[in-house]
């Protein structure tokens, strides 16, 4: 009874967040353009780095996949950190407060509106990838896993961007962080592998992020095929941002709402 | 004539004084100090690729692209506070007291090289600490011109979007075209490594043969100086003219 | 069914890391079916009271129950008593207005069917079924105060709180909004706890006023009792040469004391009632003085205003600061 209720609201919040992104071009296209155009760029500016002796591939094209997932999931999770910090902001957040609704529902919901668009942008960047000559080695089966794992990464961005709007109830403050985010992203295995990274302090860098290994996780479907200690690795720190970002979310939440 | 220069000086005196009173004039700098780090430290191993010879080395080969990247930023940055002051009311206060409104743009621009000086020599003390390599032979003055030229060019059409656009929108109109005309460069390896449509791209676009002559300068092994110097110098002409189109836009606003 | 539908406070105060108590102490009863008006200047503490009643705001220190419920320690059930329209109008301006009904009524855990009928039957009420497919950011500030009305309404709620329900509405919005709280409050028996900064919305609208100002209480009845303890009406004459001013205010003078006036013009409070302006104008007359406007004034909640803290009530907002005398009750 009570869980059914708690899906209801869920399902309420969800569908609000997703209705409101999908009637809003102005977030929707450069979530999928952007990440896309960079790939672009950047795969062919950096073709050549597939003739370094040693490189796992010779389409850097193909090694470069993993960027524009990584990044859409950055975008997706900053929008929607923004969009729960604008409700804090316009009231709109109390209003549901006065509601007998479970505050943690309020948290589903967002993650749902998150979820549903990694889910869009997963397929959209896959399709566009095919199209553009990108190979995916472990096949039919491997591209569900890549999406799965991209929107396992959506939702733990999607949990640090909760986390930060709730703490700061502050539009601002949120997008601020989006140039933090950025930086983790470039400073990863996301150009090239660790084995090849020649400065040792970026090398140290790289391994210590976690955001290596999420794209490691995701590369090693495209590249290599099925790699067991790859994917581990990625669903493994994928699932535990997802479990403390979210825990985090909720605490936060607590703070909120008496 | 005088009070062409009279003018210039008195807005290029405003808006340097206002770079001392607030530290965010170095902001452009961000994200080309980033990139290069990102860049320098984690590519390296891009300069062992077979072809790739470039005498002063991969983080050097970077520097350069971050400086250029710096300095046009802090011109599109003029901009920026062009738009804003237009939106808050100085520029209308400006357009009123100047006797000569061309000295409004050369104001601007000598206050964006001031920036650009500024942004580039935090830049380049980055590069030193990450261990550029620094060896004689090189032309640190070919370097620095192009690189006030990079920054001229960028403030003119920054100032012209702002103020034909007039508002704060104006920020990504400004930014965008920017960004993209430095990122289809050869930023990651030289030109002639460049395959596909970038390499398209790249040759197409004049920033290029600044980018390439001033790596050159830097190794030491200055190549495509004159047609450099002479794109931008014809780059600079154009975008003045357009900066000055914004400024009549202005005017006819009133 | 709460326990009753009223409202009771006793000694609530608020008050914020900086600055001043925003509510300093304030007790008061709200009776079922009852429309309170807290009126007061910006910046008065009137928000922060609803804040705290409607459980978004801890207090400080003090009590208060709103339908029963202690809304500190039973707040569901506060929550599941009330609606609220709060200040900001918070909408979403992506979604329509039958949308955010239907968001609203879902999360109160009203059923699909029952969604639907109940959205219609709101919509309708506030005049919004027209508009009621359209987004909310083309809706006028009008449009926003009406659906915001209807939102607070959807589990048909005991007990109202409207935060400044017509701020920034033109005249015609105004009193198409107060035809609706009468409404409820007459014929649904819903109580209503409003705020308020206009003189006339309390007048016209409360059966009871509450006078707020810098977080203290300083008088509370009904309107009527409250303009009947100031007392007297004043009249103002306009002489119509600016030379006869003494003139006039002589045979002012001689039925009552004189009172602050607009500039060139003469006031008084009638000491004998509103029946003396005949005389005033039989007096003037015979002293052969002509006037341009002669004008009676019927003591308004502005002169309690006036009358409890020593401000007029226009332009006693947050933005002056002190040098006023403390309220003398």
């Amino acid at each position: 009874m009570r869980s059914s209720a708690f899906l209801t609201e869920v399902m309420a919040i969800a569908r609000r967040s997703t209705v409101r992104t999908m009637r809003q071009p102005a977030v929707l296209v450069p979530a999928l353009l952007f990440p896309m155009l960079f790939f672009s760029i950047n795969a062919n500016g950096l073709d050549a780095a597939s003739r370094i002796p040693g490189f796992p591939t010779d389409s850097y094209l193909d090694f470069a996949f993993a960027f524009p997932l990584i990044q859409a999931s950055l975008f997706g999770a900053i929008t929607a950190g923004a969009d729960l910090a604008r409700d804090i902001e316009s009231g709109f957040f109390d209003r549901l407060s006065l509601t007998p609704m479970r505050p943690v529902a309020l948290l589903g919901g967002m993650l749902a509106g998150v979820v549903a668009l990694g889910l869009i942008q997963g397929v959209a960047f896959l399709t566009v990838g095919l199209l553009m000559g990108v190979d995916i080695s472990s096949g039919v089966g491997g591209m569900f896993v890549i999406v799965l794992l991209t929107v396992l990464v959506a939702l733990g961005f999607g949990g640090i961007g909760a986390i930060l709007a709730i703490r700061t109830g502050s539009v601002e403050a949120v997008e601020s962080a989006f140039p933090l985010f950025f930086v983790a992203i470039f400073l990863s295995s996301i150009n090239l592998p660790r084995e090849l990274i020649e400065q040792d302090w970026f090398r140290f860098i790289a391994t210590v992020n976690p955001i290596s290994y999420l794209v490691e996780g995701i590369r090693s479907l495209v590249i290599t095929g099925w790699d067991a200690q790859a994917l581990i690795l990625g669903f493994g720190f994928a699932l535990a941002i997802v479990v403390v970002a979210i825990g985090g979310a909720a605490a936060s939440l607590k703070t909120r709402v008496v | 004539m005088s009070s062409f220069f009279h003018v210039a000086g008195a807005v290029a005196a405003r808006q340097t004084y206002k770079y001392f009173t607030n530290p965010a004039f170095l902001a452009p700098a961000l994200f080309p100090l980033f990139f290069f780090v990102a860049f320098a430290g984690g590519l390296t191993r891009v300069g062992d690729v077979p072809g790739f010879d470039y005498g002063a080395g991969y983080i050097a080969f970077q520097y350069v692209w971050a400086l250029l990247q710096a300095v046009s930023m802090g011109g599109a940055f003029t901009g920026f506070s062009i738009a804003g002051d237009f939106e808050n009311g100085f520029a209308s206060r400006l357009m009123l007291a100047a006797s000569n409104r061309y000295g409004i743009i050369l104001g601007y621009t000598m206050a964006s090289i001031v920036r650009a000086v500024m942004t580039g020599m935090l830049v380049t003390g980055f590069a030193l600490v990450i261990g550029i390599p620094i060896s004689g032979g090189f032309d640190l003055f070919g370097l620095i011109a192009l690189a006030l030229l990079a920054n001229i060019a960028a403030t003119l059409f920054g100032a012209g979007v702002a103020m034909l656009l007039r508002t704060q929108q104006a920020g990504p109109v400004i930014r965008t075209p920017i960004f993209l005309v430095l990122f289809l460069a050869p930023v990651f390896v030289p030109l002639s490594l460049l395959s596909g449509w970038i390499e398209t791209a790249a040759r197409l676009n004049p920033f290029t043969h600044v980018l390439e002559a001033a790596r050159g300068f830097l190794a030491g092994d200055p190549t495509g100086v004159a047609s450099a110097f002479i794109i931008s110098a014809i780059l600079i002409l154009i975008l003045a003219l357009w900066a000055v189109y914004g400024l009549r836009s202005a005017e006819r606003a009133g | 069914m709460g326990r009753d539908r009223g409202i009771e406070v006793e000694n609530l105060v608020r008050e914020f890391k900086k600055g001043p108590r925003a509510v300093d102490g304030i007790d008061l009863q709200v009776e079922p079916g009852e429309i309170y008006g807290f009126l007061g200047p910006n910046g008065a503490g009137k928000s922060t009271t609803v804040l705290m009643l409607t459980t978004l705001l801890p207090p400080t220190s003090g009590t208060a129950t709103v339908a029963g419920y202690d809304i500190v320690h039973e707040g569901p059930q506060v929550r599941a008593s009330i609606g609220a329209a709060l200040q900001e109008a918070a909408l979403d301006p992506f979604l329509t207005g039958r949308e955010h009904l239907h968001l609203q009524a879902a999360l109160h855990g009203i059923s699909r069917k029952e969604r639907k009928r109940r959205a219609q039957e709101l919509l309708e009420r506030v005049g919004l079924q027209e508009a009621a497919g359209r987004k909310v950011r083309g809706y006028s500030g009008g449009m926003k105060r009406r659906l915001d009305l209807a939102l607070a309404l959807v589990h048909g709620p005991q007990i109202l709180f409207l935060d400044e329900p017509t701020t920034g509405l033109d005249p015609q919005s105004r009193s198409a909004l107060w035809a609706e709280v009468s409404r409820l409050a007459r014929e649904d028996e819903v109580t209503v706890f409003l705020t308020t900064q206009y003189l006339e919305e309390a007048d016209v609208l409360a059966d009871r006023v509450g006078i707020i100002d810098r977080g203290r209480i300083v008088a509370e009845d009904t309107p009527e009792s409250l303009k009947a303890e100031i007392g007297r009406p004043s009249v103002e004459a306009t002489p119509a040469e600016r030379g006869e001013r003494d003139a006039v205010a002589s045979v002012l003078m001689g039925f009552g004391e004189e009172i602050p006036a607009q500039p060139g013009a003469v006031a008084v409070r009638l000491s004998g009632g509103a029946a003396g302006l005949a005389d005033v104008v039989r007096a003037l007359d015979k002293e052969g003085v002509r006037v341009t406007n002669l004008r009676l004034d019927e003591p308004s909640l502005d002169d309690v205003f006036l009358a409890k803290t020593g401000r007029s009530l226009e332009g006693a907002g947050e933005g002056e600061e002190g040098g006023m005398e403390e309220a003398q009750a």
